[in-house]
């Protein structure tokens, strides 16, 4: 294995991967006080990304079959629950985690 | 100092747990693929990005070009050009962390720093830099563990991994109970499904993302009337 090449390759993928983190940084940030429209969209996008960032973990999900879509829709449904009930983060992410993981493991197999 | 970490470290916590497991998961993965625990390090150091990491294993060792392997990590990693327009200005009054937070910005760690709501008594800035260095050391220590004794985990994590779904459903259902507008989530929402549904799992995160930044600037008025009347 050639690994100075290896390391050609995650040294692309961390300079590539820092410029996309970057690049908005770079565009808006130099300029004294953000322009106004840049600030109305940063404020207001996170409520968005993070609804698309919950469609993208449940990207793969099948509805095709039930112990497929199953598992994931059940244990969202405690999370959200729990959260809405008792609003502390520990409890809804590890009871609906446990959830999921006996479902997988056990219920669904 | 104490407050601070404690605070820092319980609100990190849920992503202790995904980062360990996921990161666990790459090393051993990276290990397999015939590469040690020192690379699982400069890894996760060096990239840091969850999904970007997985799918750089398969590429190691092929000789693929360097042009595909920019062309990819693009396009996968494209999304985070829309992390950094929040935090902007929050970021440049960091100083000499500013490279670092910028850095540092995974999908998790923007999650965590959108959705803390800071205590008084505590800086800011220290908070969002412990964040940030607080993830970034579970992701390199999942990975650099996984890498090691990966294969002497007996106990079966399957599943474990939904503590990412677990962390992402919680902070939407928090932003919805306080947000004024529920436009921006729904639209996040809907465009993100729609756009999975014509695009597909792989390429679906850019559509949805610029449909959204369209519907936010079109239901501008809409979405600013709120925040002012209420």
């Amino acid at each position: 294995m050639d690994y100075l090449y290896d390391a050609g390759i995650v040294l692309t993928v961390a300079v590539c991967t820092f410029l996309t983190r970057l690049f908005p940084f770079a565009l808006f940030g130099r300029k004294k006080g953000t322009h106004t429209m840049v600030a109305y969209i940063g404020q207001i996008l996170p409520s968005a990304v993070i609804a698309v960032l919950v469609v993208y973990c449940l990207k793969t999900i099948e509805i095709t079959s039930l112990p497929a879509f199953a598992p994931q829709a059940i244990a969202i449904a405690v999370v959200a629950v729990l959260h809405v009930w008792k609003r502390n983060f520990l409890i809804s992410i590890g009871a609906g985690t446990v959830c999921y993981m006996v479902m997988v493991q056990v219920v669904f197999r | 100092m104490k407050k601070l970490i404690s605070f820092i470290f319980m609100r990190t916590l849920p992503v202790l747990f995904a980062f360990l497991f996921l990161g666990i998961a790459f090393g051993l993965l990276l290990q397999q693929a015939g590469y040690n625990a020192v690379w699982a390090f400069m890894i996760s150091t060096f990239v840091y990005a969850g999904s970007m990491q997985f799918v750089l294993i398969p590429f190691l060792g092929t000789q693929a070009s360097i042009l595909t392997i920019i062309l990819m990590t693009l396009s996968i990693n494209c999304r985070h050009i829309f992390y950094g327009l929040s935090f902007i200005d929050k970021f440049k009054s960091l100083g000499k962390k500013y490279p670092y937070m910028i850095f540092s910005l995974t999908d998790e760690t923007y999650s965590l720093l959108c959705s803390t709501k800071i205590p008084k008594e505590l800086d800011e800035k220290k908070v969002f830099f412990g964040i940030a260095l607080f993830t970034h050391i579970y992701w390199i220590s999942g990975s650099v563990m996984g890498a090691l004794l990966g294969e002497l985990i007996t106990f079966d994590t399957t599943g474990i991994e939904f503590a990412m779904t677990a962390l992402f459903v919680v902070i939407f259902i928090e932003q919805w109970m306080s947000a004024k507008s529920h436009i921006p989530a729904a639209a996040g929402l809907i465009c993100g499904t729609v756009s999975l549904l014509i695009f597909g799992p792989g390429r679906f995160i850019l559509p949805a993302l610029l449909a959204a930044v369209v519907i936010i600037l079109a239901c501008k008025n809409t979405i600013q009337g709120k925040e002012v009347r209420l």
